[in-house]
């Protein structure tokens, strides 16, 4: 009776597969979107609506589209791909590798969204005031700015974290559909959906979204509120 | 001593001024809109003007003609502004101590104990900035910038936000520092009755244009 609740071995492995991939997804555009983030926020220069627009593609084009060129670009055959395959022997077409780069560039620009937003509404007569103290512009970066905003920031990874969770068509369109390599919760949902009796299995995978996107959705509020707390910030 | 020549013009405001002060504590007084702020933002290294010269006690800050632009962190210039600006994810005794981190311990000129003791702040030294009433943060943000060691302490219009309780809660402490501690202050207000009880060194600034020599 109780074995409904229990997962099969093959769908732990692609739980473990798609939570690898979300994770190293943000751990790969962390740094990044924050300093693209802080360089919108805070900069006017020539060719800046140009980045800005670069940086939001992903999010207005049909993500088939970024899948290909990202094949294109850095399959094994690819402009940067081959110099990848063929000096470091890196292939990201078709691993899970390739998984990650698809689902970090479809993420990217809801990460330095939420930053920028996060940044841009940390007081500047703050930053102004710790430099009058003595502070390097650097300094005033990592030990005002960056607290300050960091809500903002957690806000986006999670939402980083989740878009990577239910990345699909980038990453079929690099890097296939393959078992234990890139067949990630979205993709094994398609795949039951094309099968015969694929029903059950498709729903106990739909669950399973459900409930990971949720428990991120609670993590992440739990996270801000108490980052909110940190900086002296109260709202309900 | 303080020298300051500095020219900037703008859409709707120019600003014109040549300033030398030698006396400790000088108070510069003119209406809203006068440039008093634009002054102060100027001496400090907030704005750049369009051509002039700031010398503070022979070390020059800014040459638009040598080219010598020193930005703001390296001017040792402590600000009190009119809102506190606290900062607000650190603690009072936090705020107090950012500037020892920038300053070596030989050039510090007050340890963190003088200062609460001065300003009385023990009390406070565990809240956050935003559970202290508008009083106590200025007295926090007096502490921190002399806590910087400067050369040149510049308030701009401290007591513009608080209600006259306030004021006369505060104006104490800015006697004191004013006569206690050898640190050259500039005092920025559009309010003449405060300004009489600092100091009795007074700079009229109207439409832009001051030249004075005090």
């Amino acid at each position: 009776m109780l074995d409904i609740f229990r997962f099969t071995p093959s769908e732990i492995s692609i739980l473990a597969l798609s939570l690898k991939v979300a994770l190293f997804c943000v751990v790969l555009i962390l740094v990044p979107a924050v300093v693209v983030a802080w360089v919108l926020a805070r900069k006017s220069f020539f060719g800046k609506s140009l980045l800005d627009s670069l940086v939001h593609l992903p999010l207005v084009l049909p993500p088939v589209v970024p899948g290909f060129l990202l094949l294109l670009l850095l399959g094994n055959q690819g402009l940067i791909g081959k110099y990848l395959h063929n000096i470091f022997g890196i292939s990201l077409a078709f691993t899970w590798m390739g998984a990650v780069v698809a689902s970090a560039v479809m993420a990217f620009p809801l990460m330095v969204r939420s930053a920028r937003l996060a940044i841009s509404q940390v007081d500047k007569g703050l930053e102004i005031a710790a430099q009058s103290l003595g502070a390097h512009p650097l300094k005033v970066f990592f030990t005002i700015t960056l607290p300050l905003s960091m809500p903002g920031i957690i806000t986006g990874l999670i939402l980083a974290f989740s878009r990577s969770l239910g990345e699909f068509g980038a990453t079929i369109t690099f890097v296939g559909n393959i078992e234990n390599e890139t067949r990630t919760l979205p993709l094994a949902i398609y795949s039951y959906t094309q099968i015969p009796d694929g029903d059950l299995p498709a729903l106990r995978l739909v669950i399973l979204s459900m409930a990971l996107a949720l428990g991120a959705l609670m993590i992440s509020d739990r996270l801000e509120r108490k980052a909110n707390k940190n900086i002296g910030r109260h709202h309900d | 001593m303080i020298e300051v020549q500095a020219r900037l013009k703008r859409k709707h405001f120019e600003l014109d001024a040549s300033l030398q002060l030698n006396q400790r504590v000088t108070a510069i007084y003119g209406p809203s809109g006068a440039g008093k702020s634009t002054l102060l933002s100027i001496i400090a290294g907030i704005t750049q003007p369009d051509s002039g010269r700031i010398v503070i006690d022979g070390e020059c800050l800014f040459d638009s003609q040598a080219r010598i632009n020193k930005p703001i962190h390296q001017r040792k210039i402590g600000l009190v502004f009119q809102d506190g600006r606290l900062f607000p994810h650190l603690t009072v005794e936090h705020n107090l101590s950012y500037a020892l981190n920038f300053t070596p311990v030989k050039n510090q000129q007050f340890q963190l104990k003088q200062i609460v003791a001065l300003l009385e702040l023990e009390a406070l030294l565990k809240q956050r900035p935003h559970q202290l009433s508008g009083g106590e943060k200025q007295r926090v943000a007096l502490g921190r910038a002399l806590l910087s060691s400067p050369r040149l302490l510049m308030l701009d219009e401290p007591l513009a936000s608080l209600d006259d309780r306030l004021k006369n809660q505060i104006l104490p402490f800015l006697k004191l520092v004013s006569t206690e501690i050898n640190i050259p202050m500039i005092y920025i207000s559009h309010s003449k009755k405060e300004i009489m009880q600092i100091t009795d060194n007074l700079i009229d600034i109207q439409h832009g244009k001051v030249n004075c020599h005090l």
